[in-house]
């Protein structure tokens, strides 16, 4: 292991990290213009032109915040709570790949952190972590409905893992691969696998909201039952950082999505902006082009939030045990069948 | 430097393994059997067993003991409503314990440290070489075990199903 190799990682790592930072942050922001768009107000227009300073106003706010531990809380856990929400949120995006090799200074590097040959399920495991920071802080802040809100995210949680992994199943019978990389590189020329996997990209939509608690499936932090769910004794900065990993989250699942079923990188034309831009620009094109997926995406999230209402909790548990789980099996089946009556003929 | 980094995860996986016995509250149990998984996984990567690590991440931190977490948070377990526990219990388990520390001991000795057994092909437990050998020679036991699992979901299934019936 060269020491250039491990500076290359550790200054895209950085990058990554605080690309997906200043996003969560700005998604806040987005949140309230589109909320504010959708229910036809301005929204914050006070701090800056288009109070586009708001995040830091509000981060500020947060971090000058008082902070208090109950004195009933188990104390490590509940510090300990935020801090795993937030690690889990960010690691995410270690295996996902943002653009094609780009040529710098004669040498071509990987704009990918790491291309491990279980990528996809790196990522399924990531997503199935991060329900502990949400049940440890939930549980040590020693509060009935904080702790009502950590039963509620596990049972969530593992519900919608289901349909989810079995949706991926579908995905992975076409993809032959569990490579992050190699399934960007398939979709190549229209080959998304949105077209081939409709109602799997549809299951794993939905069970992606289920998994960042997002509305309608926001269970554990439904303030008229809960009043604040699991972070209703955090206060300052660690009610700060579940607040943002729940938009990191939400960045990370868009990414997934876009790498999963839209491309990735790949879009139209793709060849011939190559010749045009050369191998140093080409590539970042094609990372604009990933993260404009993403942005449409994220505030896909934010337009659901805003336009329908929050389930009732057994009718949570039903879609997820008995509408998307024999789906997403059917879905496997058909998918089965027919790549083998493809591969007969 | 792999072989530090083992002793440096073994030592961590006995710590937490011990912590998981040793902790007084339930729930700290259950987190220190999360490290304790965790640190598995690491030795799972050092080993290149990439699928079986990733496998072991998501089934065991991220599935089950979500659920042990789950239940212990339903149950509220404490002081003040276990059971105490009469010393002739306590006397039986400490029998027990020592009575499977020598038989570990005994099957440690029988098998032979200096010959250890050496894997034919590295790359086993990369994803596609073990998804070749379980459909390939090892299809039978493969559905077999996959039968079994089915059965128990039945099972679990029927159980808590059993109310209705009767009412």
């Amino acid at each position: 292991m060269d020491t250039g190799f491990i500076i290359e990682k550790f200054i895209l790592v950085a990058v990554i990290f605080g690309i997906s930072l200043v996003i969560a942050m700005y998604s806040t922001y987005a949140e309230r213009k589109v909320a504010a768009y959708l229910q036809d107000r301005l929204g914050p227009d006070r701090a800056g032109p288009f109070g586009i300073l708001q995040p830091l106003a509000d981060g500020l706010k947060m971090f000058m915040k008082e902070e208090i531990i109950p004195t009933t809380s188990n104390k490590w856990l509940f510090i300990a709570g935020p801090g795993l929400a937030l690690l889990c949120a960010c690691i995410g995006t270690a295996v996902i790949p943002w653009g094609s090799p780009m040529l710098i200074g004669g040498k071509v590097v990987p704009l990918q952190v790491s291309d491990i040959n279980v990528g996809v399920l790196y990522i399924f495991g990531v997503v199935s972590l991060g329900v502990y920071g949400v049940m440890i802080g939930g549980w040590a802040s020693n509060n009935k409905y904080s702790l009502l809100s950590a039963i509620r995210a596990a049972s969530q949680n593992i519900s919608y893992e289901i349909a989810m992994g079995l949706s991926i199943i579908a995905l992975l019978l076409m993809t032959n691969t569990l490579s992050l990389k190699t399934i960007v590189e398939q979709q190549h020329g229209w080959h998304w696998n949105v077209l081939y996997q409709p109602l799997g990209f549809l299951i794993f939509m939905v069970c992606s909201f289920a998994e960042t608690n997002r509305a309608p499936f926001d269970l554990p932090e439904c303030e008229t039952e809960l009043i604040g769910g699991y972070h209703t004794e955090y206060s300052s900065m660690k009610l700060g950082f579940y607040l943002f990993s729940e938009y990191i989250n939400m960045f990370v699942s868009s990414a997934v999505m876009a790498t999963l079923y839209f491309g990735g990188y790949n879009y139209p034309g793709m060849d011939y902006m190559a010749t045009l831009l050369g191998p140093t620009w080409a590539p970042l094109f094609g990372t604009a082009i990933l993260f404009a997926k993403i942005f449409f995406f994220i505030f896909f999230f934010m337009w659901v939030r805003w336009t329908i209402p929050r389930f009732r909790y057994d009718q949570l548990m039903n879609l997820g045990w008995k509408g998307l789980i024999p789906l997403a099996i059917a879905n496997i089946i058909i998918t089965g069948v027919v790549i083998a009556i493809i591969e007969k003929f | 430097m792999s072989t530090q980094v083992f002793y440096f995860v073994a030592t961590l996986s006995i710590i937490f393994s011990l912590m998981v016995i040793f902790a007084k509250n339930p729930i700290h149990s259950v987190l220190y059997l999360i490290l304790t998984f965790f640190t598995f996984t690491v030795h799972y990567v050092l080993l290149n067993a990439q699928f079986l690590a990733v496998v072991n991440f998501i089934v065991y931190m991220g599935a089950i003991m979500v659920l042990f977490l789950f239940v212990l948070m339903l149950l509220n377990l404490n002081k003040e409503t276990e059971p105490s526990k009469s010393p002739l219990i306590k006397i039986v388990g400490v029998v027990a314990g020592c009575c499977l520390i020598v038989t570990l001991v005994g099957s440690f000795k029988a098998a032979s440290i200096n010959s250890p057994l050496i894997l034919k092909n590295q790359g086993l437990g990369l994803v596609e070489n073990l998804g070749k050998e379980l459909f390939g020679p090892f299809l039978l036991p493969f559905e077999l075990s996959s039968l079994l699992l089915l059965a128990a979901m039945v099972g679990a299934v029927l159980l808590s199903k059993r109310d209705e019936v009767e009412a």
